[in-house]
C-alpha cells in the first residue's frame, strides 16, 4: 500500500529550450526555430513541429521541411540560467523544490496538498501562480517521479492538471511502451526479450532484474514499477556575492576609484567569508562615464583578500601604463563578481604560517602597481620548435596556461640549452670560406661551409667549428603560420657559441650559449 | 662547564673548546653564505655571500649557476632586465621557475625596482645598468646588506664584492660540420673582496645535461 507520504507534484514546461532560447534571443515568436545539438535537432517549436521537424532530424533535413526555420545551437547553460526565475516563483509558492532539468521540476505534493486543501487544488494553485507570470505549465501528481512525470507529459493545454490516483500509478505506467524508460541501452535489449511495455518489465522480479541489470537496470525497474523516490538536494536558491561601487559624479583619478571600491570588496570578500568561501579568480567592469565598459578577468595565485581586490581594479585601470596612467574618461561604476570561488578550509593557511611567501606576494603587488600590469611575471616552459615560443612569461598573480610541453615537438635542439634566447632572433650574416652567401639546398645542404660569422654591424669573425644545418618546418598546411628553416651551431673565434638559424635566406641568431 | 672540567689535561681541555670554536663558527658561516652547487665549490671558496653584490662578465651560464642550488633549497629569485634570460638554461641548472621573478623592463624606475625586488628576494640577477652613480650604488649595497640579499649583476659594477670573469671557454662535441655542442669548459677569474690581491684562476667544467 503506497502511503500519501511519497506523493509526488512534477511541474513541466513543454518546450522550455525553445522558450529558453527566445528570451535569450528576443526573436519574435513568429518563426518556426530549432535547437540543434551535435547535427541534429534537439528541441524545436510548435510550429516547426506542425511542418515536420522533429527531435533527432539533421539539420539539413529539418530545413528542407521547413524552408524558414530559424536554427540555432542548443546551450544547456542558457536552458539552466533562464529555469533559475521560474524556480524562484515557484518557490514563492511551495519549498523544496528539486530541478530534474531545465523546464522539469519535482516537489513533494504531501505539504502543499495539506497546506492548499488538496492536491487538486494546489496543482491548480501552482498553475495559476506561473500563468500569471507568463509561464504555461503542466503538472502531474503521482506515487512516484517518474509516473508523475509521465503524468505531466500527458496533458493537454486544455487541461493542464493530471492526478494519478494514490495506490494506481503503476497501473498508470503500465500500459506505456518501453521506450519511454529513455534509455538507449538498455530499451533495446527489453524490447529483443519480449518486453514492450512498462508494466512488462515491472512484473519482472527485482532481485532478477538487479543481477542481471546492474544499478541502471534496478534504477529503469524502478521507474517501471512506480517505486523510485524524490532524491538529490533540494535547489538552494544561489546568492549573488557579487559588490559595485557608483561614483556620483563619476571620478577619473585611480586613487579616488581605488578608495571607493574598498568597502564593495570588504564587503564582497566579508559576505564571502560567512559562506565559508574564498574567491580564486575575479571578474572587474568597470563602466564609464560615456557608456564604455572594460571587463577583465583576474586570478589570484591563493585567494583574494579586501586589499587584493583593489589592487585589482587599480591594476585594471592603470593598464599597462605604471603609476602614472589612468582610465581614458571618468568611471561611473565598478562591478566585482567572484568568477571561482572555492571552500575555504581548502586555502587554510598551516600552524606556521607561510610568512615568507605572503611577504613575496605583498612586495610583488606593489611593484606591480608602480610598474603596471604585465611587468612582473612569472616565467614557465612552454612548448614550440622555437626557442623563444618555449619561454612564457604570465602576468603575475594570473593563471599559468596549460605547459605544452610534453608534446614531442620534433626539430628540437639537444642540451645544453643557451643561456640567453633572444625574444627577437638578431639579424646575422654568415659566409663561406671566400666571402660567398651560404644558403640550404633543396637536399637540405649548406652550400659552402660557414666561415666567417658577423652579429648586427659588428665585424665578422672566423667560425672555428660548426654543424648543421637541421631542419625546423612548422605548420607547413597553413599559409599564413607556416616556417621553415634551418638551425646551425657555431663557435666563433673567441670560444662563444652561437644559434643561427636560416629562415628565408636570411641569417639570425637565435640564441648565444653564454 | 662540566664537561670540560671532565677532561684532566690543558692539551685536551683546549682541543675540546677548538672544536666548539670551529663548530661554531662553521654554522654562522653557513648562516652568511647561499648554498652552492657542488662543482663550483671551488671557484668561489668563501661561498655565495648574502649582502653583497657580485658581478659576472662573460656568462649568463654561471649567473644562472650561481643562483641554481639556492633556488632548489627553497630561496625566491629574481631576474630584472635580463629580457633574454634563457628559461630552459635555467629550469636546467635547477632553478625553480615557481620561485622566480620576472621583471623585464623596469623603465626609469631600476633603482626602485631592484631595491624592492632585494627587500623580498634573496637573490637577484640584474644586467648592469647603462650608468649608476657611486652614491647610488652604496646606497644600494647597504640596502643589500641590510635585506642580507644578494645581487648577481651581468656585467660590469661600480663596488662589487666579487668580479667573476670568464677568461676562456672552450667547447667539446661541436667538429667541423658535424656534432652538436656538449660539454663546455671554463677558465674563470675570480677577485674577491675589494682588496689588491691577485685574482685567483680556476677551471670548471660544464657539463652538457645538468639534471639526471
Amino acid at each position: 500500500m503506497t502511503s500519501t507520504n511519497a506523493r509526488v507534484l512534477v511541474v513541466w514546461l513543454p518546450d522550455w529550450p525553445i522558450i529558453a532560447a527566445r528570451r535569450r534571443l528576443e526573436f519574435s515568436t513568429e518563426q518556426p526555430l530549432a535547437l540543434i545539438h551535435k547535427g541534429v535537432v534537439f528541441a524545436c517549436s510548435s510550429d516547426a513541429r506542425a511542418s515536420g521537424v522533429q527531435r533527432g532530424l539533421a539539420v539539413r533535413e529539418a530545413q528542407l521541411r521547413c524552408p524558414e526555420l530559424l536554427v540555432v545551437a542548443y546551450d544547456p547553460q542558457v536552458d539552466a540560467r533562464a529555469f533559475e526565475p521560474v524556480v524562484a516563483s515557484l518557490e514563492d509558492l511551495v519549498p523544496g523544490v528539486r530541478i530534474l532539468r531545465p523546464g522539469l521540476c519535482a516537489i513533494r505534493a504531501r505539504g502543499p496538498a495539506r497546506f492548499y486543501g488538496g492536491e487538486e487544488r494546489a496543482a491548480s494553485t501552482i498553475h495559476q501562480a506561473l500563468a500569471r507570470a507568463d509561464i504555461a505549465a503542466r503538472l502531474g501528481i503521482a506515487d512516484s517521479v517518474f509516473g508523475a512525470e509521465r503524468a505531466a507529459l500527458q496533458t493537454s493545454g486544455d487541461s493542464p492538471i493530471a492526478i494519478v490516483a494514490v495506490g494506481t500509478t503503476r497501473q498508470f505506467l503500465g500500459p506505456a511502451p518501453i521506450s519511454t524508460l529513455d534509455d538507449s541501452t538498455l530499451v533495446p535489449v527489453l524490447r529483443r526479450l519480449g518486453l514492450h511495455s512498462l508494466g512488462d518489465f515491472a512484473a519482472l522480479d527485482r532481485v532478477a532484474v538487479g543481477a542481471r541489470f546492474g544499478q541502471a537496470g534496478l534504477r529503469a525497474h524502478d521507474r517501471a514499477s512506480a517505486t523510485d523516490r524524490l532524491s538529490g538536494a533540494e535547489h538552494t536558491p544561489e546568492i549573488d556575492f557579487g559588490a559595485s561601487a557608483t561614483f556620483e559624479p563619476a571620478l577619473d583619478r585611480v586613487d579616488q576609484i581605488a578608495f571607493g571600491v574598498r568597502t564593495a570588496s570588504e564587503s564582497m570578500i566579508d559576505r564571502l567569508a560567512k559562506s565559508g568561501l574564498v574567491c580564486t579568480a575575479l571578474r572587474i567592469t568597470v563602466t564609464s562615464e560615456s557608456g564604455e565598459r572594460r571587463e577583465r578577468s583576474w586570478s589570484h595565485p591563493h585567494h583574494f583578500s579586501a586589499a587584493d581586490v583593489v589592487d585589482r581594479v587599480r591594476w585594471q585601470l592603470q593598464g599597462s601604463g605604471g603609476v602614472t596612467a589612468g582610465p581614458t574618461s571618468p568611471v561611473e561604476r565598478v562591478e566585482l563578481s567572484p568568477a571561482r570561488v572555492d571552500t575555504s578550509a581548502n586555502h587554510e593557511s598551516g600552524l606556521w604560517g607561510t610568512s615568507l611567501d605572503e611577504r613575496v606576494h605583498h612586495a610583488l603587488a606593489r611593484l606591480h602597481s608602480i610598474l603596471g600590469h604585465g611587468s612582473v611575471s612569472t616565467p614557465s616552459l612552454g612548448g614550440g620548435r622555437f626557442l623563444n615560443e618555449r619561454q612564457v612569461l604570465v602576468a603575475w598573480g594570473d593563471e599559468t596556461p596549460p605547459a605544452k610541453r610534453t608534446l614531442p615537438w620534433p626539430g628540437s635542439i639537444p642540451p645544453p640549452a643557451p643561456a640567453t634566447v633572444f625574444s627577437e632572433p638578431r639579424p646575422a650574416d654568415v659566409r663561406g670560406p671566400n666571402g660567398e652567401p651560404i644558403d640550404v639546398d633543396g637536399r637540405g645542404t649548406a652550400t659552402a661551409p660557414p666561415a666567417w660569422l658577423a652579429l648586427g654591424r659588428s665585424p665578422a669573425m672566423k667560425v672555428s667549428s660548426w654543424a648543421g644545418p637541421w631542419p625546423v618546418t612548422q605548420r607547413w598546411w597553413d599559409a599564413d603560420a607556416r616556417r621553415s628553416a634551418h638551425r646551425f651551431q657555431m663557435i666563433d673565434s673567441e670560444g662563444m657559441a652561437w644559434l643561427m638559424i636560416l629562415e628565408d635566406h636570411e641569417w639570425a641568431a637565435e640564441a648565444r650559449y653564454d | 662547564m662540566s664537561s670540560v672540567a671532565a677532561f684532566e689535561s690543558p692539551a685536551s681541555v683546549r682541543q675540546a673548546l677548538q672544536a666548539r670554536i670551529s663548530s661554531m663558527q662553521s654554522t654562522r658561516l653557513d648562516e652568511d653564505a647561499f648554498p652552492l652547487l657542488p662543482m663550483l665549490r671551488a671557484v668561489l671558496g668563501r661561498g655565495l655571500r648574502r649582502g653583497t653584490v657580485y658581478s659576472i662578465s662573460g656568462s649568463t651560464s654561471l649567473a644562472l649557476a650561481l643562483v641554481a642550488a639556492a633556488s632548489q633549497s627553497g630561496e625566491w629569485c629574481g631576474v630584472l632586465d635580463v629580457p633574454d634570460l634563457g628559461l630552459e638554461a635555467a629550469a636546467g641548472w635547477g632553478i625553480d621557475l615557481d620561485r622566480l621573478v620576472w621583471v623585464a623592463d623596469p623603465g626609469d624606475r631600476w633603482m626602485s625596482t631592484v631595491g624592492s625586488m632585494a627587500d623580498v628576494l634573496g637573490l637577484v640577477i640584474v644586467r648592469a645598468p647603462a650608468r649608476i652613480t657611486s652614491a647610488e650604488a652604496s646606497r644600494l649595497l647597504a640596502r643589500l646588506r641590510q635585506t642580507r640579499s644578494t645581487m648577481l649583476v651581468l656585467g660590469e659594477w661600480p663596488q662589487s664584492e666579487s668580479q667573476i670573469r670568464v677568461v676562456s671557454s672552450t667547447w667539446t662535441g661541436l667538429g667541423d660540420g658535424y656534432g652538436h655542442l656538449a660539454d663546455r669548459h671554463l677558465e674563470l677569474e675570480v677577485r674577491q673582496g675589494q682588496s689588491a690581491g691577485p685574482p685567483r684562476r680556476s677551471r670548471l667544467r660544464v657539463p652538457a645535461e645538468m639534471m639526471p
